[in-house]
């Protein structure tokens, strides 16, 4: 940071919890939807397909971020892409290599986290323009934010379309799964009810900021 | 012949690649707020996802597996599908300056439609050979193409409806999409697979 002090803005804890909370990429800004809700119908699928993710995008920002003065801006995209397809390779081996289950599950979904576009967007819009700590840390929220995601989708639906958590049964035999959970539309019912309720809360919040301020100028 | 009709139906109807496979989300959130994008949309996916389709084929089948470099296949098929769309885009722009209009803007975000990798990928998966690549890639940008012009207009039915507050914008679109999503599930079992 003693090179450039006036250019750029300090690590804070904000770099992190960004992409967790505030710009979370699938609740907030719907990117990486296809694998978001593909291969959440179990929860270890989902945290599989996270920690994945999570992988290739903190390593890939971090070799953008250190590249980012010789790559030419022509060719950034393809360079982009060729970075994180080479990671994404590492991935792809080592799933196979550690749990054979885990990598049928996933399938082509693996191999398909070259083309999320949460990736790409985080090399284009930050790794290419910040110092390669604070590349890692926001790709690290960022990857943080996707697996917590693709939990809350995972959980739900594994709980209401299995009656299961990580395997384990939840309820007594008199449960009758609600099938339609880990099947096609209960992945877009679920992401929709999430949606909701965020919106719903976010609302709520809103109503009571202003309720206050009229109670202040009534007051006052 | 009658496997060949079976693989159209398949990818169009009873596998969707976008509401029973999950391919190709984005473009469908991204560009289905209105009509007449989303038929431009679906115009340039069905061209660079068929043609990328036999591409990513020729390759790995003359170049890759003789070479014995499939651990490079990943790497090979996003930079085919680059080179690609790259490649419409600058055909187009030469040759027919009003297609170019109406697509052109379309063109860089099919790059990250993971529709068009995932065809690539599921080709080598099930074993396509030429003429099945080149249907099962032209199926699947039928159906997708289908189902975000469909999207696209229940979507625009709904921005005029009177929505409840919390439900409005993207909540509501998963919804729909998830109802659709049932209503496509009804063709399952069309084409025994």
């Amino acid at each position: 940071m003693a090179d450039l002090p006036h250019k750029t803005t300090p690590i804070t804890l904000d770099t992190f919890l960004r992409g967790l909370w505030k710009e979370n990429p699938v609740f907030v800004m719907l990117l990486g939807l296809c694998p978001a809700l593909a291969v959440t119908n179990t929860t270890f699928n989902a945290l599989g397909m996270g920690l994945a993710t999570l992988f290739v995008l903190v390593c890939s920002s971090a070799l953008v971020s250190l590249l980012r003065d010789y790559i030419p801006k022509q060719v950034r995209i393809a360079s982009y892409i060729v970075i994180i397809a080479t990671f994404v390779t590492i991935v792809d081996y080592g799933i196979h290599a550690i749990s054979l289950e885990l990598y049928n599950a996933l399938g082509a979904f693996i191999q398909l986290i070259v083309a999320n576009c949460v990736i790409l967007g985080r090399a284009e819009s930050y790794a290419s323009k910040n110092r390669v700590t604070k590349s890692i840390i926001n790709a690290a929220g960022m990857g943080f934010g996707f697996t917590f995601a693709l939990l809350c989708l995972g959980s739900v639906r594994e709980i209401l379309g299995s009656g299961t958590l990580l395997g384990y049964p939840l309820f007594g035999e008199s449960f009758q799964p609600w099938v339609v959970m880990v099947l096609p539309p209960g992945g877009f019912f679920v992401i929709g009810t999430w949606l909701l309720l965020f919106a719903w809360l976010k609302e709520r919040k809103q109503r009571k900021i202003t309720r206050q301020e009229e109670a202040a100028r009534a007051t006052g | 012949m009658k496997e060949y009709a079976l693989i159209l139906i398949s990818t169009v109807l009873v596998n969707n690649f976008v509401l029973v496979k999950f391919l190709g989300l984005c473009p469908f959130m991204g560009v289905s707020r209105k009509l007449e994008t989303a038929v431009g949309m679906g115009l340039a996916t069905t061209f660079v996802l068929t043609l990328s389709s036999v591409c990513s084929f020729l390759i790995n089948e003359y170049l890759l597996i003789p070479l014995d470099l499939t651990f490079l296949r990943t790497i090979a098929f996003i930079l085919v599908i680059a080179v690609v769309v790259q490649f419409t885009e600058v055909v187009l722009h030469k040759t027919s300056p009003v297609l170019y209009q109406v697509l052109g803007i379309f063109l860089p975000l099919i790059t990250t439609n993971c529709a068009v990798l995932g065809v690539a990928l599921l080709n080598v998966q099930e074993q396509h050979g030429f003429v099945e690549s080149a249907l099962y890639g032209f199926g699947a940008a039928s159906g997708f193409s289908l189902v975000l012009v469909l999207f696209a207009a229940v979507r625009e039915r709904v921005t005029v409806s009177d929505v409840p507050e919390p439900f409005q914008g993207n909540a509501i679109a998963l919804i729909t999409a998830g109802l659709m999503s049932m209503a496509f599930m009804g063709f399952a079992g069309l084409v025994a697979s």
